[in-house]
Protein backbone atom coordinates (compact mmCIF):
# COMPACT_ATOMS: atom_id res chain seq x y z
CA UNK A 1 0.00 0.00 0.00
CA UNK A 2 1.54 3.32 -1.07
CA UNK A 3 1.19 6.47 1.03
CA UNK A 4 1.47 9.85 -0.65
CA UNK A 5 1.43 13.42 0.66
CA UNK A 6 0.63 16.28 -1.75
CA UNK A 7 1.09 19.86 -0.54
CA UNK A 8 0.22 18.76 2.96
CA UNK A 9 0.06 21.28 5.76
CA UNK A 10 -1.29 21.11 9.28
CA UNK A 11 -2.05 24.07 11.46
CA UNK A 12 -2.99 23.58 15.10
CA UNK A 13 -5.98 25.60 16.35
CA UNK A 14 -6.49 27.12 12.94
CA UNK A 15 -8.46 30.35 12.88
CA UNK A 16 -7.77 31.18 16.53
CA UNK A 17 -5.20 33.57 17.98
CA UNK A 18 -3.28 30.46 19.08
CA UNK A 19 -2.88 28.99 15.61
CA UNK A 20 0.52 27.49 14.92
CA UNK A 21 1.77 25.84 11.77
CA UNK A 22 3.32 22.44 12.51
CA UNK A 23 4.01 21.28 8.93
CA UNK A 24 3.65 22.88 5.50
CA UNK A 25 4.10 22.17 1.75
CA UNK A 26 4.92 18.53 2.34
CA UNK A 27 5.27 16.27 -0.67
CA UNK A 28 6.51 12.77 -0.03
CA UNK A 29 5.83 9.21 -0.98
CA UNK A 30 6.26 5.96 0.87
CA UNK A 31 6.23 3.04 -1.56
CA UNK A 32 4.67 -0.30 -0.82
CA UNK A 33 7.31 -2.69 0.54
CA UNK A 34 9.89 0.01 1.24
CA UNK A 35 11.89 0.64 4.41
CA UNK A 36 11.63 4.40 4.84
CA UNK A 37 13.57 6.36 7.44
CA UNK A 38 12.34 9.76 8.58
CA UNK A 39 15.00 11.92 10.26
CA UNK A 40 14.90 15.42 11.73
CA UNK A 41 15.37 17.30 14.97
CA UNK A 42 12.92 17.67 17.81
CA UNK A 43 10.31 20.12 16.56
CA UNK A 44 10.88 19.34 12.87
CA UNK A 45 7.30 18.11 12.48
CA UNK A 46 8.00 14.37 12.59
CA UNK A 47 5.23 13.58 15.06
CA UNK A 48 2.66 15.57 13.11
CA UNK A 49 3.63 13.82 9.87
CA UNK A 50 3.37 10.48 11.67
CA UNK A 51 -0.17 11.15 12.77
CA UNK A 52 -1.19 11.72 9.16
CA UNK A 53 0.02 8.28 8.09
CA UNK A 54 -3.14 6.61 9.39
CA UNK A 55 -5.43 9.62 9.47
CA UNK A 56 -5.22 10.23 13.22
CA UNK A 57 -5.01 13.80 11.91
CA UNK A 58 -6.57 15.14 8.73
CA UNK A 59 -4.44 17.68 6.86
CA UNK A 60 -5.65 21.27 7.12
CA UNK A 61 -4.15 21.77 3.62
CA UNK A 62 -3.46 19.33 0.79
CA UNK A 63 -4.21 15.65 0.43
CA UNK A 64 -2.88 12.45 1.97
CA UNK A 65 -3.48 9.30 -0.06
CA UNK A 66 -3.28 6.05 1.91
CA UNK A 67 -3.74 3.09 -0.44
CA UNK A 68 -6.94 3.97 -2.30
CA UNK A 69 -8.25 6.37 0.34
CA UNK A 70 -7.85 10.09 -0.19
CA UNK A 71 -7.86 12.15 3.01
CA UNK A 72 -8.41 15.90 2.98
CA UNK A 73 -9.64 18.44 5.45
CA UNK A 74 -13.17 17.62 4.28
CA UNK A 75 -12.96 13.83 4.68
CA UNK A 76 -15.52 12.35 7.01
CA UNK A 77 -14.39 10.35 9.98
CA UNK A 78 -16.52 7.43 8.83
CA UNK A 79 -14.49 4.44 7.69
CA UNK A 80 -11.18 5.77 8.99
CA UNK A 81 -11.02 2.92 11.48
CA UNK A 82 -10.08 0.43 8.77
CA UNK A 83 -7.06 2.61 7.92
CA UNK A 84 -5.83 2.35 11.49
CA UNK A 85 -5.81 -1.42 11.06
CA UNK A 86 -3.81 -1.24 7.83
CA UNK A 87 -1.27 1.27 9.15
CA UNK A 88 -0.08 0.35 12.64
CA UNK A 89 1.80 2.99 14.64
CA UNK A 90 4.16 2.06 17.47
CA UNK A 91 4.56 5.29 19.42
CA UNK A 92 7.55 6.16 21.63
CA UNK A 93 7.79 4.10 24.79
CA UNK A 94 4.79 1.95 23.79
CA UNK A 95 5.22 -0.17 26.92
CA UNK A 96 3.57 2.66 28.83
CA UNK A 97 0.31 1.66 27.14
CA UNK A 98 0.22 -1.94 28.41
CA UNK A 99 -2.66 -2.47 30.80
CA UNK A 100 -4.11 -6.00 30.74
CA UNK A 101 -3.41 -8.59 33.41
CA UNK A 102 -1.71 -11.05 31.07
CA UNK A 103 0.55 -10.62 28.05
CA UNK A 104 -1.86 -12.73 25.96
CA UNK A 105 -4.86 -10.54 26.78
CA UNK A 106 -2.90 -7.38 26.11
CA UNK A 107 -1.90 -8.50 22.62
CA UNK A 108 -5.47 -9.74 21.93
CA UNK A 109 -7.01 -6.40 22.92
CA UNK A 110 -6.61 -4.78 19.49
CA UNK A 111 -7.99 -7.69 17.45
CA UNK A 112 -10.98 -7.92 19.85
CA UNK A 113 -11.68 -4.25 19.22
CA UNK A 114 -11.83 -5.05 15.54
CA UNK A 115 -14.36 -7.84 16.04
CA UNK A 116 -12.33 -10.97 16.82
CA UNK A 117 -13.53 -13.28 19.58
CA UNK A 118 -11.48 -13.57 22.78
CA UNK A 119 -10.31 -17.01 21.71
CA UNK A 120 -9.25 -15.94 18.23
CA UNK A 121 -7.44 -12.98 19.75
CA UNK A 122 -5.50 -15.16 22.16
CA UNK A 123 -4.68 -17.56 19.34
CA UNK A 124 -3.32 -14.60 17.39
CA UNK A 125 -1.23 -13.56 20.41
CA UNK A 126 0.23 -17.07 20.68
CA UNK A 127 1.19 -16.93 17.00
CA UNK A 128 2.86 -13.54 17.35
CA UNK A 129 5.04 -14.10 20.43
CA UNK A 130 7.80 -16.00 18.58
CA UNK A 131 7.81 -13.31 15.90
CA UNK A 132 8.80 -10.69 18.51
CA UNK A 133 11.32 -13.04 20.10
CA UNK A 134 9.28 -14.24 23.10
CA UNK A 135 8.05 -17.80 23.71
CA UNK A 136 4.61 -19.14 24.62
CA UNK A 137 5.36 -19.17 28.36
CA UNK A 138 4.87 -15.38 28.28
CA UNK A 139 1.13 -15.71 27.49
CA UNK A 140 0.04 -15.97 31.11
CA UNK A 141 2.60 -13.60 32.62
CA UNK A 142 1.77 -10.11 33.78
CA UNK A 143 3.17 -7.51 31.38
CA UNK A 144 4.34 -5.55 34.41
CA UNK A 145 6.75 -8.25 35.59
CA UNK A 146 8.77 -8.08 32.38
CA UNK A 147 11.98 -6.23 31.61
CA UNK A 148 11.78 -2.99 29.63
CA UNK A 149 12.86 -4.70 26.43
CA UNK A 150 10.34 -7.50 26.84
CA UNK A 151 7.50 -5.05 27.57
CA UNK A 152 8.35 -3.20 24.39
CA UNK A 153 8.12 -6.43 22.37
CA UNK A 154 4.71 -7.18 23.85
CA UNK A 155 3.51 -3.69 22.90
CA UNK A 156 4.82 -4.16 19.36
CA UNK A 157 3.10 -7.56 19.14
CA UNK A 158 -0.13 -5.75 20.08
CA UNK A 159 0.22 -3.56 16.99
CA UNK A 160 1.24 -6.50 14.78
CA UNK A 161 -1.86 -8.38 15.95
CA UNK A 162 -3.96 -6.13 13.71
CA UNK A 163 -1.97 -7.45 10.73
CA UNK A 164 -1.00 -4.03 9.41
CA UNK A 165 0.46 -3.63 5.92
CA UNK A 166 2.48 -0.62 7.04
CA UNK A 167 4.29 -0.52 10.38
CA UNK A 168 5.26 2.95 11.63
CA UNK A 169 7.91 3.08 14.38
CA UNK A 170 8.67 6.22 16.37
CA UNK A 171 12.16 5.87 17.92
CA UNK A 172 11.53 2.20 18.66
CA UNK A 173 14.90 1.56 20.33
CA UNK A 174 15.06 4.61 22.65
CA UNK A 175 16.07 3.60 26.17
CA UNK A 176 16.97 -0.02 25.28
CA UNK A 177 20.48 -1.38 25.86
CA UNK A 178 22.65 -2.16 22.78
CA UNK A 179 21.77 -5.85 22.81
CA UNK A 180 18.04 -5.02 23.00
CA UNK A 181 18.39 -2.40 20.26
CA UNK A 182 20.07 -4.86 17.94
CA UNK A 183 17.42 -7.51 18.55
CA UNK A 184 14.51 -5.13 18.02
CA UNK A 185 16.02 -3.67 14.82
CA UNK A 186 16.72 -7.16 13.45
CA UNK A 187 13.11 -8.07 14.18
CA UNK A 188 11.82 -5.11 12.12
CA UNK A 189 14.22 -5.94 9.33
CA UNK A 190 12.98 -9.49 9.18
CA UNK A 191 9.33 -8.32 9.12
CA UNK A 192 10.28 -6.17 6.14
CA UNK A 193 12.33 -8.86 4.35
CA UNK A 194 10.30 -11.96 5.12
CA UNK A 195 6.74 -10.69 5.65
CA UNK A 196 6.86 -7.90 3.09
CA UNK A 197 5.76 -5.26 5.59
CA UNK A 198 6.28 -1.63 4.65
CA UNK A 199 8.32 -0.03 7.43
CA UNK A 200 8.46 3.66 8.35
CA UNK A 201 11.15 4.34 10.95
CA UNK A 202 11.54 7.66 12.75
CA UNK A 203 15.05 7.79 14.18
CA UNK A 204 18.09 9.84 15.21
CA UNK A 205 20.45 6.92 14.58
CA UNK A 206 22.10 7.51 11.23
CA UNK A 207 23.89 4.15 11.53
CA UNK A 208 20.47 2.46 11.58
CA UNK A 209 19.33 4.46 8.56
CA UNK A 210 22.45 3.33 6.66
CA UNK A 211 22.05 -0.27 7.74
CA UNK A 212 18.34 -0.80 7.10
CA UNK A 213 16.59 1.89 5.04
CA UNK A 214 16.18 2.03 1.26
CA UNK A 215 14.40 5.37 1.32
CA UNK A 216 15.00 8.46 3.43
CA UNK A 217 13.12 11.66 4.22
CA UNK A 218 14.79 14.62 5.95
CA UNK A 219 12.40 16.94 7.78
CA UNK A 220 13.33 20.33 9.17
CA UNK A 221 11.24 23.15 10.59
CA UNK A 222 7.99 21.59 9.40
CA UNK A 223 8.80 20.65 5.84
CA UNK A 224 10.71 18.14 3.70
CA UNK A 225 14.27 19.22 2.94
CA UNK A 226 15.35 16.10 1.07
CA UNK A 227 13.89 12.78 -0.02
CA UNK A 228 15.75 9.91 -1.71
CA UNK A 229 17.97 6.88 -1.26
CA UNK A 230 20.23 7.12 1.83
CA UNK A 231 23.26 6.60 -0.43
CA UNK A 232 22.40 9.78 -2.33
CA UNK A 233 21.53 11.84 0.71
CA UNK A 234 24.58 10.80 2.75
CA UNK A 235 26.78 11.97 -0.13
CA UNK A 236 26.04 15.48 1.01
CA UNK A 237 27.93 15.29 4.28
CA UNK A 238 28.54 19.05 4.35
CA UNK A 239 24.86 19.84 3.97
CA UNK A 240 23.91 17.33 6.67
CA UNK A 241 26.52 18.78 9.02
CA UNK A 242 25.11 22.27 8.42
CA UNK A 243 21.72 20.84 9.47
CA UNK A 244 23.46 19.32 12.52
CA UNK A 245 22.23 15.91 11.45
CA UNK A 246 25.48 14.05 10.92
CA UNK A 247 26.29 11.03 8.76
CA UNK A 248 26.69 7.32 9.56
CA UNK A 249 30.04 6.23 11.07
CA UNK A 250 30.88 4.37 7.83
CA UNK A 251 30.47 7.49 5.70
CA UNK A 252 32.43 9.62 8.15
CA UNK A 253 35.32 7.17 8.19
CA UNK A 254 35.28 6.71 4.40
CA UNK A 255 35.60 10.50 4.00
CA UNK A 256 38.54 10.51 6.39
CA UNK A 257 40.30 7.81 4.40
CA UNK A 258 39.56 9.61 1.12
CA UNK A 259 41.34 12.66 2.48
CA UNK A 260 44.33 10.90 4.01
CA UNK A 261 45.00 8.28 1.34
CA UNK A 262 43.60 10.04 -1.71
CA UNK A 263 41.25 7.10 -2.16
CA UNK A 264 37.80 7.33 -3.74
CA UNK A 265 34.96 5.25 -2.45
CA UNK A 266 32.39 4.51 -5.13
CA UNK A 267 29.62 3.71 -4.48
CA UNK A 268 29.50 5.37 -1.06
CA UNK A 269 29.73 2.55 1.53
CA UNK A 270 26.81 2.50 3.98
CA UNK A 271 27.43 -0.67 6.01
CA UNK A 272 30.71 -1.76 7.59
CA UNK A 273 30.71 -4.80 5.28
CA UNK A 274 30.53 -2.54 2.22
CA UNK A 275 33.29 -0.33 3.61
CA UNK A 276 35.51 -3.31 4.49
CA UNK A 277 35.14 -4.81 1.00
CA UNK A 278 36.25 -1.57 -0.64
CA UNK A 279 39.17 -1.11 1.76
CA UNK A 280 40.44 -4.64 1.07
CA UNK A 281 40.31 -3.97 -2.67
CA UNK A 282 42.48 -0.90 -2.20
CA UNK A 283 45.14 -2.62 -0.10
CA UNK A 284 48.27 -3.62 -2.06
CA UNK A 285 48.34 -7.31 -1.13
CA UNK A 286 44.82 -8.62 -0.78
CA UNK A 287 44.18 -10.31 2.53
CA UNK A 288 47.76 -10.38 3.75
CA UNK A 289 48.45 -6.79 4.63
CA UNK A 290 49.46 -7.24 8.23
CA UNK A 291 51.03 -10.70 8.08
CA UNK B 1 44.69 8.13 46.74
CA UNK B 2 41.78 8.59 49.07
CA UNK B 3 38.37 7.15 48.44
CA UNK B 4 35.21 9.22 48.23
CA UNK B 5 32.90 6.26 47.74
CA UNK B 6 33.52 2.79 49.10
CA UNK B 7 31.12 -0.15 48.90
CA UNK B 8 31.99 -3.36 50.74
CA UNK B 9 30.24 -6.65 50.00
CA UNK B 10 26.84 -5.20 49.21
CA UNK B 11 23.99 -7.69 48.77
CA UNK B 12 20.41 -6.63 48.14
CA UNK B 13 17.13 -8.32 47.21
CA UNK B 14 14.07 -6.31 46.19
CA UNK B 15 11.88 -9.10 47.49
CA UNK B 16 12.76 -11.82 50.01
CA UNK B 17 11.38 -14.41 47.60
CA UNK B 18 13.57 -13.32 44.67
CA UNK B 19 15.79 -16.19 43.56
CA UNK B 20 18.68 -14.00 42.56
CA UNK B 21 19.69 -10.88 44.48
CA UNK B 22 19.69 -7.60 42.49
CA UNK B 23 23.16 -7.03 43.96
CA UNK B 24 25.39 -9.86 45.04
CA UNK B 25 28.48 -9.21 47.12
CA UNK B 26 29.46 -6.06 45.23
CA UNK B 27 32.55 -4.13 46.32
CA UNK B 28 34.17 -1.15 44.65
CA UNK B 29 35.47 2.32 45.34
CA UNK B 30 35.76 5.68 43.62
CA UNK B 31 38.66 8.02 44.39
CA UNK B 32 38.36 11.77 44.87
CA UNK B 33 38.23 13.50 41.50
CA UNK B 34 37.93 10.25 39.57
CA UNK B 35 35.42 9.49 36.78
CA UNK B 36 34.18 5.92 36.94
CA UNK B 37 31.74 4.41 34.44
CA UNK B 38 29.56 1.41 35.24
CA UNK B 39 28.36 -0.62 32.28
CA UNK B 40 26.25 -3.77 31.96
CA UNK B 41 23.08 -4.91 30.18
CA UNK B 42 19.61 -3.82 31.34
CA UNK B 43 18.71 -5.60 34.56
CA UNK B 44 22.30 -6.20 35.67
CA UNK B 45 21.92 -4.10 38.83
CA UNK B 46 23.57 -0.82 37.80
CA UNK B 47 20.77 1.51 38.88
CA UNK B 48 20.17 -0.44 42.08
CA UNK B 49 23.82 0.05 42.88
CA UNK B 50 23.56 3.82 42.35
CA UNK B 51 20.60 3.97 44.71
CA UNK B 52 22.54 2.29 47.52
CA UNK B 53 25.14 5.06 47.43
CA UNK B 54 22.82 7.79 48.70
CA UNK B 55 20.63 5.54 50.78
CA UNK B 56 17.60 5.40 48.50
CA UNK B 57 17.98 1.65 48.98
CA UNK B 58 19.19 -0.01 52.17
CA UNK B 59 21.32 -3.08 51.41
CA UNK B 60 20.58 -6.39 53.17
CA UNK B 61 24.25 -6.70 54.04
CA UNK B 62 27.48 -4.86 53.46
CA UNK B 63 28.74 -1.34 54.13
CA UNK B 64 28.61 1.94 52.24
CA UNK B 65 30.96 4.82 53.02
CA UNK B 66 30.73 8.20 51.31
CA UNK B 67 33.15 11.07 51.93
CA UNK B 68 34.47 9.31 55.02
CA UNK B 69 30.99 8.87 56.54
CA UNK B 70 29.36 5.48 57.09
CA UNK B 71 25.91 5.37 55.49
CA UNK B 72 23.43 5.00 58.34
CA UNK B 73 20.31 6.74 59.60
CA UNK B 74 22.34 9.46 61.29
CA UNK B 75 24.52 10.29 58.28
CA UNK B 76 22.11 9.75 55.39
CA UNK B 77 21.20 13.44 55.00
CA UNK B 78 24.82 14.60 55.11
CA UNK B 79 25.63 11.99 52.49
CA UNK B 80 22.74 13.06 50.25
CA UNK B 81 24.15 16.59 50.33
CA UNK B 82 27.36 15.21 48.90
CA UNK B 83 25.74 13.19 46.11
CA UNK B 84 23.85 14.70 43.18
CA UNK B 85 21.98 12.40 40.81
CA UNK B 86 20.86 12.97 37.20
CA UNK B 87 18.29 10.44 36.01
CA UNK B 88 17.37 9.06 32.62
CA UNK B 89 14.13 10.79 31.76
CA UNK B 90 14.53 14.57 31.43
CA UNK B 91 10.80 15.10 31.87
CA UNK B 92 10.53 13.38 35.24
CA UNK B 93 12.82 15.66 37.23
CA UNK B 94 11.28 19.12 36.95
CA UNK B 95 9.36 20.83 39.72
CA UNK B 96 9.78 24.54 38.98
CA UNK B 97 7.68 26.53 36.53
CA UNK B 98 10.76 28.31 35.17
CA UNK B 99 14.29 27.08 34.68
CA UNK B 100 15.66 29.25 37.51
CA UNK B 101 12.91 28.21 39.94
CA UNK B 102 13.77 24.66 39.21
CA UNK B 103 17.45 25.13 39.95
CA UNK B 104 16.55 27.04 43.12
CA UNK B 105 14.32 24.26 44.42
CA UNK B 106 17.08 22.25 46.09
CA UNK B 107 18.57 25.39 47.66
CA UNK B 108 15.20 26.42 49.09
CA UNK B 109 14.93 23.02 50.73
CA UNK B 110 18.26 23.64 52.43
CA UNK B 111 17.11 27.06 53.67
CA UNK B 112 19.82 29.00 51.83
CA UNK B 113 19.32 32.81 52.22
CA UNK B 114 17.68 34.48 49.20
CA UNK B 115 20.64 36.61 48.08
CA UNK B 116 23.02 33.71 48.13
CA UNK B 117 20.42 31.55 46.41
CA UNK B 118 20.08 33.98 43.50
CA UNK B 119 23.84 34.10 43.13
CA UNK B 120 24.22 30.32 43.20
CA UNK B 121 21.39 29.75 40.69
CA UNK B 122 22.91 32.25 38.24
CA UNK B 123 26.31 30.76 38.68
CA UNK B 124 25.10 27.20 38.15
CA UNK B 125 23.14 28.14 35.02
CA UNK B 126 26.18 29.93 33.66
CA UNK B 127 28.31 26.82 34.17
CA UNK B 128 25.97 24.70 32.01
CA UNK B 129 25.48 27.51 29.47
CA UNK B 130 21.79 27.88 30.21
CA UNK B 131 21.73 31.35 31.77
CA UNK B 132 19.85 32.87 28.83
CA UNK B 133 17.06 30.33 29.43
CA UNK B 134 16.63 31.27 33.12
CA UNK B 135 13.09 32.63 32.68
CA UNK B 136 11.91 29.93 30.27
CA UNK B 137 9.48 27.10 30.92
CA UNK B 138 11.35 23.80 31.33
CA UNK B 139 8.75 22.00 29.19
CA UNK B 140 9.79 23.98 26.12
CA UNK B 141 13.45 22.97 26.22
CA UNK B 142 15.11 20.23 24.18
CA UNK B 143 16.11 17.01 25.92
CA UNK B 144 19.77 18.02 26.10
CA UNK B 145 18.88 21.43 27.54
CA UNK B 146 16.64 19.81 30.15
CA UNK B 147 19.45 17.53 31.30
CA UNK B 148 21.80 20.51 31.49
CA UNK B 149 19.29 22.28 33.75
CA UNK B 150 19.15 19.13 35.88
CA UNK B 151 22.94 19.28 36.13
CA UNK B 152 22.75 22.97 37.11
CA UNK B 153 20.33 21.98 39.89
CA UNK B 154 23.03 19.69 41.21
CA UNK B 155 25.93 22.12 40.73
CA UNK B 156 24.02 24.75 42.73
CA UNK B 157 24.02 22.37 45.69
CA UNK B 158 27.81 22.02 45.47
CA UNK B 159 28.03 18.28 45.91
CA UNK B 160 31.26 16.28 45.86
CA UNK B 161 29.94 13.51 43.60
CA UNK B 162 27.72 13.51 40.56
CA UNK B 163 25.99 10.27 39.59
CA UNK B 164 24.63 10.04 36.04
CA UNK B 165 22.09 7.22 35.75
CA UNK B 166 21.78 6.74 31.97
CA UNK B 167 21.43 10.51 31.79
CA UNK B 168 22.03 10.66 28.03
CA UNK B 169 20.18 7.54 26.88
CA UNK B 170 16.98 9.34 25.88
CA UNK B 171 18.70 12.16 24.01
CA UNK B 172 19.48 12.59 20.32
CA UNK B 173 23.18 12.54 19.32
CA UNK B 174 23.43 16.32 19.54
CA UNK B 175 21.89 16.38 23.04
CA UNK B 176 24.18 13.57 24.11
CA UNK B 177 27.24 15.46 23.00
CA UNK B 178 26.18 18.69 24.69
CA UNK B 179 25.46 16.96 28.01
CA UNK B 180 28.72 15.02 27.95
CA UNK B 181 30.64 18.21 27.22
CA UNK B 182 28.87 19.95 30.12
CA UNK B 183 29.70 17.13 32.52
CA UNK B 184 33.37 17.26 31.52
CA UNK B 185 33.53 21.03 32.07
CA UNK B 186 31.65 21.01 35.35
CA UNK B 187 33.73 18.13 36.66
CA UNK B 188 36.94 20.08 36.06
CA UNK B 189 35.72 23.42 37.38
CA UNK B 190 33.99 22.07 40.47
CA UNK B 191 36.51 19.32 41.13
CA UNK B 192 33.79 16.68 41.24
CA UNK B 193 33.98 12.92 41.26
CA UNK B 194 31.72 11.37 38.61
CA UNK B 195 30.03 7.98 38.54
CA UNK B 196 28.24 7.39 35.26
CA UNK B 197 25.99 4.46 34.49
CA UNK B 198 25.82 4.19 30.75
CA UNK B 199 25.44 2.24 27.51
CA UNK B 200 27.07 4.99 25.52
CA UNK B 201 30.57 4.32 24.27
CA UNK B 202 31.62 7.98 24.27
CA UNK B 203 30.47 8.45 27.84
CA UNK B 204 32.31 5.29 28.91
CA UNK B 205 35.43 6.48 27.08
CA UNK B 206 35.44 9.69 29.14
CA UNK B 207 35.97 7.68 32.34
CA UNK B 208 39.33 6.81 33.87
CA UNK B 209 38.03 3.39 34.91
CA UNK B 210 35.18 1.15 33.76
CA UNK B 211 33.37 -1.39 35.93
CA UNK B 212 31.29 -4.11 34.27
CA UNK B 213 28.20 -5.61 35.93
CA UNK B 214 26.24 -8.70 35.04
CA UNK B 215 23.46 -10.47 36.96
CA UNK B 216 24.00 -8.33 40.03
CA UNK B 217 27.74 -8.95 40.21
CA UNK B 218 30.80 -6.92 39.39
CA UNK B 219 32.54 -9.09 36.82
CA UNK B 220 35.25 -6.91 35.30
CA UNK B 221 37.23 -3.75 35.86
CA UNK B 222 39.73 -1.88 33.72
CA UNK B 223 40.76 1.17 31.75
CA UNK B 224 38.56 2.10 28.73
CA UNK B 225 41.29 0.76 26.38
CA UNK B 226 41.45 -2.61 28.10
CA UNK B 227 37.64 -2.98 28.30
CA UNK B 228 37.12 -1.88 24.67
CA UNK B 229 39.59 -4.53 23.50
CA UNK B 230 36.94 -7.16 24.31
CA UNK B 231 35.61 -6.42 20.83
CA UNK B 232 32.33 -8.11 20.03
CA UNK B 233 31.80 -9.21 23.64
CA UNK B 234 31.14 -5.55 24.47
CA UNK B 235 27.55 -5.88 23.29
CA UNK B 236 26.95 -8.52 25.99
CA UNK B 237 28.51 -6.08 28.47
CA UNK B 238 25.78 -3.60 27.56
CA UNK B 239 27.93 -1.30 25.48
CA UNK B 240 27.73 -0.33 21.85
CA UNK B 241 30.55 -1.65 19.73
CA UNK B 242 32.91 1.23 18.90
CA UNK B 243 32.99 1.86 15.16
CA UNK B 244 36.64 0.71 14.63
CA UNK B 245 35.73 -2.61 16.28
CA UNK B 246 32.75 -3.08 13.98
CA UNK B 247 34.89 -2.33 10.95
CA UNK B 248 37.59 -4.67 12.24
CA UNK B 249 35.03 -7.47 12.52
CA UNK B 250 33.90 -6.88 8.92
CA UNK B 251 37.49 -6.81 7.64
CA UNK B 252 38.27 -10.02 9.49
CA UNK B 253 35.13 -11.71 8.18
CA UNK B 254 36.28 -10.86 4.66
CA UNK B 255 39.66 -12.50 5.19
CA UNK B 256 41.97 -9.70 6.31
CA UNK B 257 44.36 -10.19 9.22
CA UNK B 258 43.60 -7.49 11.75
CA UNK B 259 45.41 -6.42 14.93
CA UNK B 260 44.04 -7.89 18.13
CA UNK B 261 44.43 -4.76 20.26
CA UNK B 262 41.76 -2.12 20.59
CA UNK B 263 42.07 0.57 17.92
CA UNK B 264 40.69 4.07 18.09
CA UNK B 265 39.61 5.59 14.76
CA UNK B 266 42.98 7.27 14.60
CA UNK B 267 44.73 3.99 15.37
CA UNK B 268 42.71 2.36 12.60
CA UNK B 269 43.88 4.97 10.09
CA UNK B 270 47.51 4.51 11.20
CA UNK B 271 47.27 0.76 10.92
CA UNK B 272 45.78 1.03 7.42
CA UNK B 273 48.55 3.48 6.53
CA UNK B 274 51.27 0.96 7.44
CA UNK B 275 49.37 -1.73 5.54
CA UNK B 276 49.24 0.47 2.46
CA UNK B 277 52.95 1.40 2.63
CA UNK B 278 54.07 -2.24 2.83
CA UNK B 279 54.36 -2.56 -0.90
Amino acid sequence: MDIRFQDVGYTYQKGTPFESKAIYDIDLSIKDGSFTAIVGHTGSGKSTVLQHLNALKKPTEGTVTIGDRVITNLSENKGLKSLRKKVGIVFQFPEAQLFEETVGKDIAFGPKNFGMSEEEGLEKARELLPLVGLDETFMERSPFDLSGGQMRRVAIAGVLALEPEVLVLDEPTAGLDPQGRKEVMNMFHSLYKNKGLTIVLVTHQMDDVAEYADHMIVLEKGTVMKEGHPREIFKEAGWLASMQLGVPSTVKFAHELEEKFEWTFDPLPLTTDELAAQIIEKLPTRGGASV
Amino acid sequence: MTEIIRLDNITYKYDDEDQRPALQDVSFSVNWGEWVAIIGPNGSGKSTLAKTINGLIEPDSGEVEVGGLMLNEKNVWSIREMVGMVFQNPDNQFVGSTVQDDVAFGLENLGIPRDEMIERVRNALEKVNMLEFAEREPARLSGGQKQRVAIAGIVALRPAIMILDEATSMLDPQGREEVLRTVKEVKEEENLSVLSITHDIDEAAAATRILVMRDGQMIQEGSPESIFSYGEQLVEMGLDLPFPERLKASLKKQGLNVPHDYLTEEGMVDWLWTSVSKM
